[in-house]
């Protein structure tokens, strides 16, 4: 069943919104990768909730000119106003008041829900009212989605997604430095308001997917993702399209083998899970990698602080260091070295001052700057430039063994 | 005249629109609030120079610098650059910002940062060549950093990260570069890479502006100062300007005596 889902055989509608899931899923990611990079992920808080009022109004205006009221681009139309409307409130606070953002947001947000909330409350009045489900633009509503709907959000994600593509340069370039992107000649201001439109369009265009709640996850979700599996800005944002795509396409296709299960918020829950996913499991920067690493660290420091101890037959506290050099065979349970033990106590202490030479040389700082306590200083040195550090140790101590 | 110029001596300055000062700065006034951070100040730099900018902490240095440049919007007051006003002159200047304006966790590799510099060359979409790496890499290569091309930012060091970005400005391939603070924070070794590159610069002829704290080093690294403590204290030579007098002025005598005395002042 979900097979046929995931490969678009589970009818016209199921077809449709997955398709149409699946493009927004790549917009937002794609877009949010340079709203995330930028710092102000909540900014789009407050705009998707101030798309609500904007929805209501279009509604109303629409049956008071006589017309259906439904039609989804007046509607969408409707919301990019109240939503830009939001983002100036957003930036006005915020620059001419000594409000800090997140209160700025918080007061944007809030009121403009209420507003569109009580709208609502006033269509559920009006005679053509009831049957206009304006409530689904709160967590989305695939149900009755249609052809053209689909073709309208396809089409403006695809835009969106151009536009972001044409704009990555210098909308990285400010995230990273503002003030170099200044002195160069970019617009600041300009480039900030591109990406709060571009974020504005991927919220309207998910209203009737994912609702206006839950569209933050699928700008935000994705780019955090991607973070955890690489170091570089366009990575990110071609990883955050493909987790976002991929989400939206599962997270839609699972909607469809059941009545129950609503297409945004399921969307979201398959966004959480490869979060979760790359949160543990990512090489470098995942907690499980991390956790590992420290466990090892601190294992090598142990040794390694044994290893200088036993050198300078200083004695050793630490019952975990006593274990592990017990256990590697370099010293008895009481502490006394072994002849191996020996050995590398000695070597111990003889790169020890090598590296204190490294580190004190200019030329040698590609090296100095792998120093942690811990590496074989022959793994970033040559023998040669071992041997002439020696020379400069001089004495036997340096050359013996 | 200019007996700070000695270590320029036997090169000729390249000569850039004859006559015009690579920077300019008039009856510039900048305030955060109702505050003035810096107050009608006037400015002039010399082309071939190499100035510091000195003054107390929160005297308006940075924010000179920025107002120079149109990163800050000044309340009052202009700056020409090459005797044109800024915007048509961005291509031949480079700044070099505070290294802690940055997140240096950012998802950005150090050849990426100084690729950056090239912006104003790749444009929109102009592609990342082969000649774009490679006048990347040699940039890298005059502060000593081309071993680190592929590492992420977060991974270097304080000095090593103020070298990234003297390297971005290189890129730039600029004639005015200013910079804010690059001594701040950094190594020794850092200290002695950057002015050495800075003073090639001027050597070849470019002009290099840089906010600086040390009182210690002015002598030794620039050879003009430009005092500044909300308003403009003064503007010359080292030799003639870096005096006892003019640093008590700036500093409203918040300078030991015993620290003036260890600076090697000229007797003013």
């Amino acid at each position: 069943m979900l097979l046929e889902a995931l490969s678009l055989q589970m009818g016209y509608n199921a077809t449709l919104v997955t398709i149409g899931a699946c493009f927004l899923g790549v917009a937002a990611g794609v877009t949010g990768t340079f709203l995330y990079l930028r710092k102000r992920a909540l900014v789009s808080d407050a705009i998707s909730h101030a798309t609500l009022p904007g929805v209501g109004a279009a509604f109303i205006l629409m049956v008071m000119l006589g017309g259906d009221g439904r039609n989804l681009p007046v509607l969408l139309f409707g919301s990019a106003v109240s939503a830009g409307l939001g983002l100036l409130c957003v930036n006005w606070l915020t620059r001419q008041t000594r409000l800090a953002e997140d209160a700025a947001i918080g007061s944007v947000l809030s009121v403009f829900f209420g507003f569109g909330i009580v709208l609502l409350t006033i269509i559920q009045t009006m005679s053509a009212g009831r049957a206009a489900g304006l409530e689904g633009f709160l967590l989305g509503s695939t149900a009755g989605m249609l052809w053209n709907d689909a073709i309208v959000i396809v089409l403006s994600g695809a835009v969106t997604l151009a536009l972001v593509l044409l704009l990555r340069r210098p909308m990285g370039l400010v995230a990273f430095d503002p003030e170099f992107a200044a002195s160069s000649g970019v617009n600041i201001e300009r480039v900030d308001l591109a990406i709060m439109g571009l974020v504005m369009a991927v919220t309207v265009v998910g209203l009737k997917i994912v609702g206006l709640i839950l569209i933050v996850a699928m700008l935000i979700i994705p780019p955090v993702t991607a973070r955890f599996w690489t170091d570089r800005t366009d990575r990110v944002a071609l990883i955050a399209g493909f987790c976002g795509g991929a989400a939206a396409w599962i997270g839609a296709a699972i909607s469809a083998t059941a009545p129950a299960l609503p297409t945004g918020p399921i969307i979201v829950l398959v966004s959480f899970a490869m979060f979760a996913v790359s949160m543990f499991l990512a090489p470098d920067r995942g907690v499980l990698a991390a956790f590992l690493r420290h466990q090892s660290f601190q294992k090598r420091v142990h040794l390694r602080q044994g290893l200088l101890a036993l050198a300078q037959e200083q004695p050793i506290y630490e019952t975990y260091t006593m274990r592990l050099l017990h256990r590697a065979g370099l010293a008895l349970p009481d502490g006394v070295p072994t002849e191996a033990g020996k050995a590398r106590a000695a070597k111990a202490l003889r790169d020890e001052k090598r590296w204190q030479l490294v580190r004190a040389d200019q030329s040698l700082e590609s090296a100095a700057a792998l120093y942690d306590g811990l590496r074989e200083i022959e793994t970033v040195l040559t023998t040669d430039q071992i041997s002439e550090i020696d020379a400069q140790i001089g004495g036997p101590r340096g050359l013996s063994e | 005249m200019s007996v700070g110029l000695a270590t320029n001596l036997g090169v000729a300055p390249v000569m850039q629109d004859a006559g015009a000062s690579p920077l300019v700065v008039r009856g510039m006034t900048v305030s955060y609030g109702q505050k003035p951070v810096v107050f009608s100040v006037d400015m002039e730099i010399k082309n071939g120079s190499m100035t510091a900018i000195i003054g107390p902490n929160g005297a308006g240095k940075s924010t000179l610098l920025k107002a120079a440049l149109g990163i800050v919007k000044p309340l009052a007051g202009d700056a020409l650059v090459f005797g044109q006003p800024l915007r048509n002159q961005r291509s031949r200047i480079a700044y070099v910002p505070q290294r802690a304006s940055v997140d240096w966790d950012f998802p950005t590799r150090v050849i990426d940062v100084v690729l950056m510099g090239l912006y104003r060359e790749l444009g929109l979409l102009g592609r990342v060549r082969k000649g774009h790496i490679q006048k990347a890499m040699a940039c890298l290569d005059r502060v000593g950093m081309t071993d680190f091309a592929d590492r992420q930012i977060g991974q270097l060091s304080g000095g090593q990260q103020q070298r990234v970005f003297l390297s971005r400005a290189l890129a730039q391939e600029a004639e005015l570069y200013l910079l804010d603070e690059p001594f701040a924070g950094v190594d020794a070794a850092t200290e002695k890479a950057i002015i050495s590159v800075l003073k090639g610069l001027r050597d070849e002829g470019k002009t290099v502006v840089a906010v600086h704290h040390d009182l210690s080093t002015v002598g030794e690294y620039f050879d003009r100062v430009f005092l500044i403590n909300t308003n403009k204290i003064a503007e010359g030579p080292v030799k003639e300007t870096f005096t006892s007098e003019n640093l008590d002025r700036t500093y409203g005598g918040r300078l030991a005596t015993g620290q003036l005395d260890q600076l090697n002042l000229a007797a003013g």
